[in-house]
């Protein structure tokens, strides 16, 4: 396909940002889910971690600065959860689902006065040797360092998983909460920190919105990123690998139908915006239509300590 | 005489509402098989919690070889030498078996270390495993071997088995017995609990009988029969049901060729079953867990449809009818799963009943729900089977296992069945309460209905049934008479050897 204004370079370096925010929302709910925990409130902690991020970006000018609060504020927000799910028992879904409205209400309330100002942004940060190669360079090398961060935390998150045994506990009790209760594990404990640990990964993937992809605040500009997350999760298995396969998809499908749109392709707008979740979705049903799913067998089923 | 290894004294534990332990005082001696008995209920497995540091006392002290032990964990429990074999949940299915056995341990070696001292020590208890297979793909024998290998690896002083046969066929039992003899011998304690009283005679050396939280007797097993350590656990004595010579009539129920795959992923598809089932027969029909009896019962409930003639009632071909035709013509059926399946746990008990007796007991007028007489049938249900709830209006989620298993069957039976197929009726169901529920069983026969009875408990099968077969892998073996069936016999066939069968039958 030979379409005018497109660069394949350019669309490579340009689907790995558009992905970012996808995939750090998607590894952290891959935690989450993993210790056995529904967390259906993905898109409100990225939201209030993009404003969160924005207002402290704005008000330091360090956008480090932004990531980091947006992380803490990502994680403060998803302890509302844990301490109802986890202590009071309360339904999973609904809570998650109360969690997403609660967040879209504070970031709108929070980044009001803020609305139409530029934020400081990352630079790009070439890495050494690597960013000089002729094509891969600029493809692969030359982004942001919350880019590279984000591939390392999906190799962390499948190394502790795969490897160390507070990955295997975490397994355990998100395959079988009364049998690694009655072994010994804190249960709850694991599954309070998995949730945070989503939670802050949701929040560093809201401000990369805010930050970076369009550095400024609107309201509601996740615009679904959090449901898409949660979707990618499932439909990757549960597998860290699979889900930045799903969020790079996700992301050069977007980044694809956009300049699709700019080259004036007579398809509709409609069907173009619409095609990244058709196609993510449906590229990903076909990996995982066959063999173990693994979903993890406690998930989203309630804990009741027996003592 | 050997010391004392674990002296319990005065523990007590309550929850709101019920006193779990008052007061119970034991010692388990070094090298020594120690049994708990009792019925469901009666506290032991809180007391075993507590030695196994999941439960916290309310009082009363432990003492480990002569020193302190109040364990605030399982880890705690572990590092002091007590392991604990767990009846149920205590596997990850998604894992692999060295994953497994590494969870329950504390300072886990590396994986390669582990795989290999896992087959060391397998083999040289006889109970070989592979450690890199998933635990979900394990027989239950082989799942239970895991459980065991992984409290073997740490070398415990008092090993804890709560309910350990319930799972295994005859001739598993007999390896584990092995195994278990082998550790006595090296000096490893037990604390064994079961409901099996003769295999508690074969093993164990003491036993300790609790009652309603209360430790009320202690015997030698060895030197006590079976009735009287049912009796102490009772606290009173029962009738054991008795078999009357009944009128075998005509063939009622008749399977021919029966063959359909399950619904079920991990299921198990049923290969060409043959049954004849005559009025006023009851036919057992054994075989450990997961052999094809939940697809046996759907298929002859009418949940699994089957070609016609497959199924034929009365000579009537009834394959392809649904669960309420079949209900209408008198083949009832109860599932194994009292909460969803065969009860729906938040509707009230007379709710319940109209789900499974509406039609036959005409609990529905013109489309309507006849309410009183809905009440009016729960109550005699309740009565005449001794249900103890507040009343029909209590959600039968909120019922004991054994008063809602008593209330299930009840409901079939007094629908007055041609033909009653049940699957488990007395599981998880206290000594007293499973006589009665089988003296009904009997009864119903006695009256000329055909009953059939899948169960795992072979006791239970030997006691009631006329007919005896066994499943394996989905197939049914032979029926034969119940009367001078060996226990080895019945293992082969719950082994699916019918070839050595024949042989030894010969």
């Amino acid at each position: 396909m030979d379409l005018p204004g497109i660069s394949p370079v350019l669309l490579i370096a340009s689907l790995m940002v558009s992905a970012t925010p996808i995939l750090l929302a998607a590894i952290g709910e891959t935690v989450v889910e993993k210790s056995g925990v529904l967390n259906l409130g993905v898109e409100g902690m990225m939201i209030v971690g993009a404003v969160v991020g924005f207002i402290t970006a704005v008000n330091t000018t360090s956008p480090a600065l932004g990531f980091v609060t947006a992380a803490i504020a990502g994680a403060l927000l998803s302890t509302i959860f844990a301490t109802l799910v986890l202590f009071f028992k309360s339904n999973q879904v609904a809570t998650g689902l109360g969690l997403t409205l609660v967040g879209l209400g504070i970031s709108a309330l929070l980044g009001k006065p803020y609305e139409g100002i530029k934020s400081p942004t990352l630079q790009a940060f070439e890495i050494p040797v690597l960013s000089d190669i002729p094509v891969l360079g600029p493809m692969l090398f030359s982004h942001d360092p919350m880019v590279y961060i984000s591939i390392l935390i999906v190799a962390a998150v499948w190394f502790v998983l795969k490897y160390t045994r507070i990955g295997l506990v975490l397994r355990a009790v998100g395959e079988n909460h009364d049998a690694a209760h009655a072994l010994g594990y804190k249960v709850i404990r694991i599954r309070f920190m998995a949730i945070m640990f989503g939670g802050a990964c949701a929040g560093l993937g809201g401000a990369y919105i805010s930050l970076v992809r369009v550095p400024q605040w609107t309201e509601g500009m996740t615009a679904g990123a959090g449901w898409i997350a949660l979707a990618i999760v499932v439909f990757a298995s549960w597998k860290p690998w699979r889900a930045l396969l799903g969020a790079y998809l996700f992301g050069g499908i977007t980044v694809l139908q956009l300049n699709l749109q700019a080259a004036g392709v007579a398809i509709p707008v409609e069907y173009l915006s619409m095609s990244p979740f058709l196609i993510t979705i449906l590229v990903l049903v076909i990996i995982s239509a066959k063999g173990n799913h693994g979903a993890p067998a406690s998930l989203g089923r309630l804990f009741h300590a027996s003592n | 005489m050997a010391d004392a290894l674990l002296k319990i004294n005065g523990l007590t534990k309550a929850y709101p509402g019920v006193v779990a332990n008052n007061n119970v005082s034991f010692e388990i001696k070094k090298g020594e098989v120690h049994a708990l008995l009792g019925e469901n209920g009666a506290g032991k497995s809180t007391l075993v919690k507590m030695i196994y540091g999941l439960v916290k006392p309310d009082s009363g002290q432990m003492t480990l070889n002569n020193s302190d032990y109040s364990p605030v964990s399982p880890n705690a429990a572990r590092s002091s030498g007590v392991a604990m074999v767990f009846q149920h949940f205590s596997l990850f299915d998604a894992l692999t078996v060295a994953e497994n056995i590494a969870l329950g341990m504390d300072d886990a070696p590396k994986p390669r270390e582990l795989s290999k001292s896992i087959e060391l020590v397998s083999h040289a208890y006889g109970l070989p495993l592979e450690p890199n297979r998933i635990v979900g793909t394990l027989s239950a024998g082989e799942r239970q071997r895991v459980e065991i290998i992984r409290c073997l690896l740490q070398n415990p002083e008092l090993l804890i088995m709560d309910e350990p046969t319930s799972v295994l066929t005859p001739q598993e039992v007999e390896i584990l017995f092995k195994t278990l003899r082998q550790l006595k011998e090296e000096g490893t304690s037990i604390l064994y609990i079961s409901h099996k009283l003769e295999e508690i005679r074969a093993l164990c050396d003491e036993a300790t009988v609790l009652r309603h939280g209360e430790k009320v007797a202690t015997c030698v097993p060895s030197k006590t029969t079976a009735r009287e350590m049912a009796e102490m656990m009772v606290g009173a004595s029962f009738a054991n049901p008795v078999k009357s010579s009944r009128n075998i009539g005509e063939t009622i129920l008749s399977v021919k060729a029966l063959s359909s795959s399950s619904q079920d992923q991990f299921g198990t598809s049923l290969k060409s079953i043959n049954i004849d089932l005559k009025a006023g027969e009851i036919l057992g029909i054994g075989g450990v867990a997961g052999n094809g009896q939940d697809e046996l019962l759907s298929a002859l409930s009418g949940e699994l449809k089957t070609n016609a003639n497959a199924i034929q009632f009365n000579g009537e071909p009834i394959g392809e009818l649904g669960p309420i035709k079949r209900r209408q013509l008198g083949l009832l059926s109860a599932p194994e799963e009292r909460l969803g399946h065969a009860a729906a746990p938040a509707m009230s008990l007379k709710e319940n009943t109209v789900i499974t007796a509406a039609r036959r007991m005409g609990l529905l007028k013109s489309g309507f729900v006849n309410w009183s007489s809905a009440n009016d049938y729960a109550e005699e249900v309740i009565e005449d089977f001794d249900v103890r709830t507040p009343g029909t209006h209590t959600p039968a989620g909120s019922l004991s296992g054994g008063n809602l298993q008593k209330f299930v069957v009840g409901s079939e039976v007094l629908q007055k069945p041609e033909v009653l197929v049940i699957n488990q009726p007395t599981w998880g169901v206290d000594a007293a309460a499973a006589a009665s529920i089988r003296q009904k069983l009997l009864d119903l026969a006695d009256n000329g209905a055909g009953v059939v009875v899948i169960s795992q408990d072979l006791d239970e099968l030997l006691e009631i049934s006329d007919h005896f077969c066994a499943l394996n892998e989905g197939s049914l073996s032979e029926i034969v008479p119940t009367a001078g069936l060996g226990m080895d016999q019945i293992g082969l066939m719950m082994g699916g050897s019918t070839a050595s069968f024949e042989e030894s039958a010969q």
